[in-house]
């Protein structure tokens, strides 16, 4: 396949937009429309595009870790967010809210770990799916 | 104490996130398979001493108040299908550290049976009736993967009718839960019980009710919706498949047991009696399915079927005596099929071969292994003292009870099929002399002993089950009043919001 010299200039200029994208997306999300699977396509959709300027193996070395780890570690996090409340003595994924505001993203709190958890799965369940696919 | 309800989903959900991220050491897989099983197994006693104690435990997810929330509910029956489910797991797990190729090991088979075990906990625990979807949907896309892992020709061809049969349950069963939804405005089974007798539509509820037996019934495999079973159960590894027979299709008659002991049970002349047709039908035709079979594994696989036939018959006759029938029997034909598929393994170590007609000698070779498939079968078969024996009494008693002649006749004649066809596996298999001279592999050391101690712990607990029939009857009778009076599920999930 030829490489488009436009593509591969623009996607490095986008890379970093996307991402930051996702963040907002990812943040955003608990009271307004967003949150950990939007934000987790769009970051898969960051990295697919990568792989068709470049390719697959390039792409792989840009996210720096395995699909597959991505998927484990969001897994985790998802459940120890809802092992924070079991701690706490609450029952289950009870949401456990700081009480300081941050700047920009507000109040954090066990729900936005669960997001964070949701996000990185589904980065890597995407991922895995279209690297693989692109591969074959 | 509740928090205990969620440990059984915690415990192989975090199993099977940390052997995800060891994927490339197999070593650490396997202890993480074992580790993840033993703990469910060992949070599962928990929580059934706990729920024997105190009664029905319930947990609000999220701390949303029920009906409004996910609810996890254990009462006897569910936990003592968890426990079971963690036995197994742990079982299985410990013959496939021998018996498990290492290219399967090394493309994720512990994260998988682990996500399955989860799926099944769930399934069992859950008071929802849409979250009890999603479990089944988590467990059916593990064993889907588990069922063509290795990528032979033989699975795909069966995991196609297995994959396609169990896609039409799930969407039969995600239709009749959008209609009871805008039915009844509710999902939790708890007030769905509450909501339904209010509602005064009985041939609508009863409708339903056929619809969920048709998606259910496709999961536990009744006549005459089967057919995907002994065409795809026999083509993955014997891990896979003893995992499969043990909890999958009990899965199935778990929830068709639940639904109706709480939901639909306005109509009983209608809904019960159809159970108890396709009770006597799918036990008729599973038996003779087996006795028609040569290949150890595809014999047992219609032996499941036939099996589930008595499963439907206690629930179909409705009595307190019945349900506490089902309930052993659930428990006994879990522990005593998977031994028997265990053996047939070992079987097949030996002598590398499932088909009966090159099989033989074993008694002569090996009287261990015979003894071994001896006493599950004869259990199987039901009888006296084992555990077969006990759960087909209380059946029959309950059967004759209520009335059911002809129903309970047919139980009885199934009986003595089951015993034909495991006599053919023990003429063909153990007592003719082997025609085909090829040697036998011997044994030795560890591998001897993890191909042995799973077989050896469900061989002796199926003889434990017989010994101590009195006090699991007992339980069973406990359970099975919580399911006929469904007030303390009731009140324990809803609380104060009636």
């Amino acid at each position: 396949m030829s490489k488009s010299a436009i593509l591969s200039i623009a996607v490095r200029y986008l890379l970093p937009l996307q991402l930051l994208f996702a963040l907002f997306v990812l943040v955003r999300g608990h009271n307004e429309p967003g949150g950990g699977f939007i934000a987790g396509l769009v970051v898969a959709a960051a990295f697919a595009l990568y792989a068709i300027a470049h390719d697959v193996r390039q792409a792989r070395a840009v996210l720096r870790f395995s699909p597959r780890r991505f998927i484990a570690v969001g897994l985790l996090l998802a459940a120890a967010s809802g092992l924070v409340a079991l701690l706490a003595g609450k029952p289950f994924m009870t949401g456990l809210w700081s009480t300081v505001e941050l700047p920009v993203i507000g109040k954090v709190g066990t729900p936005l770990m669960f997001d964070i958890g949701v996000f990185l799965v589904v980065i890597g369940v995407a991922l895995m799916m279209i690297f693989t696919l692109m591969e074959e | 104490m509740h928090h205990l309800l969620v440990l059984p989903i915690l415990v192989p959900l975090i199993a099977a996130g940390a052997a995800l991220l060891a994927w490339r050491q197999r070593r650490m897989q396997r202890w993480l398979g074992l580790a993840g099983a033993a703990g469910l197994l060992a949070v599962a006693v928990m929580l059934l001493v706990s729920v024997a104690n105190n009664g029905i435990l319930a947990l609000q997810i999220g701390d949303w108040p029920a009906p409004f929330g996910i609810t996890l509910v254990a009462d006897l029956f569910s936990a003592v299908m968890v426990t079971v489910t963690g036995l197994m797991g742990a079982v299985v797990m410990v013959y496939s550290l021998v018996s498990m190729d290492p290219a399967r090991e090394s493309f994720g088979y512990y994260p998988l049976l682990l996500i399955l075990l989860m799926g099944v906990s769930g399934a069992f625990l859950t008071g929802d009736l849409f979250n009890l979807y999603v479990w089944f949907e988590v467990l059916l896309i593990a064993s889907f993967v588990l069922l063509v892992l290795g990528g032979e020709r033989a699975q795909l061809a069966g995991a196609i009718k297995y994959f396609t049969l169990n896609l039409i349950a799930s969407a039969l069963f995600l239709s009749a839960v959008g209609i009871l939804y805008s039915v009844a405005g509710t999902l939790n089974l708890a007030d769905l019980a509450v909501q339904l007798p209010r509602l005064g539509q009985p041939g609508l509820i009863t409708v339903l009710a056929m619809l969920f037996l048709v998606a259910f019934g496709i999961k536990a495999a009744i006549f005459p919706l089967f057919f995907w079973l002994p065409d795809s159960y026999h083509t993955p590894p014997l891990p896979v498949t003893t995992i499969f027979a043990a909890l999958l299709t009990k899965v199935g008659v778990y929830a068709l047991v639940r639904t109706f002991t709480l939901l639909f049970t306005q109509d009983i002349a209608y809904t019960h009696t159809l159970l108890l047709v396709l009770a006597g039908l799918t036990m008729v035709t599973g038996v003779l399915g087996a006795v028609a079979q040569m290949e150890m594994r595809r014999l047992l696989s219609f032996h499941i079927i036939s099996q589930i036939g008595y499963l439907l018959l206690g629930l179909g006759l409705y009595t307190p005596l019945a349900l506490a029938a089902t309930l052993v029997f659930m428990v006994h034909v879990i522990i005593t099929k998977s031994a028997l598929f265990l053996v047939s393994g070992i079987v097949h170590r030996l002598q590398g071969t499932y088909h009966l007609k090159q099989l033989g000698g074993l008694y002569q070779s090996h009287l261990g292994v015979a003894l071994l498939f001896l006493l599950p079968a004869l259990s199987l078969a039901g009888l006296p003292p084992l555990s077969g024996f006990w759960a087909k009494f209380a059946l029959v008693r309950a059967g004759l009870e209520a009335g059911q002649y002809a129903i309970t006749a047919v139980g009885l004649g199934v009986s003595v099929l089951t015993l034909f066809s495991m006599t053919k596996i023990w003429t063909e298999a153990f007592w003719k002399p082997r025609t085909v001279q090829e040697p036998v592999r011997v044994l030795q050391g560890r591998e001897r002993l993890l191909y042995f101690l799973p077989a050896l712990t469900l061989v002796g607990l199926t003889v434990l089950l017989g010994v101590l029939a009195e006090p699991i009857f007992t339980l069973a009778t406990a359970a099975a009043q919580q399911l006929i009076d469904p007030s303390a599920y009731i009140q324990t999930v809803l609380g104060g919001a009636l």
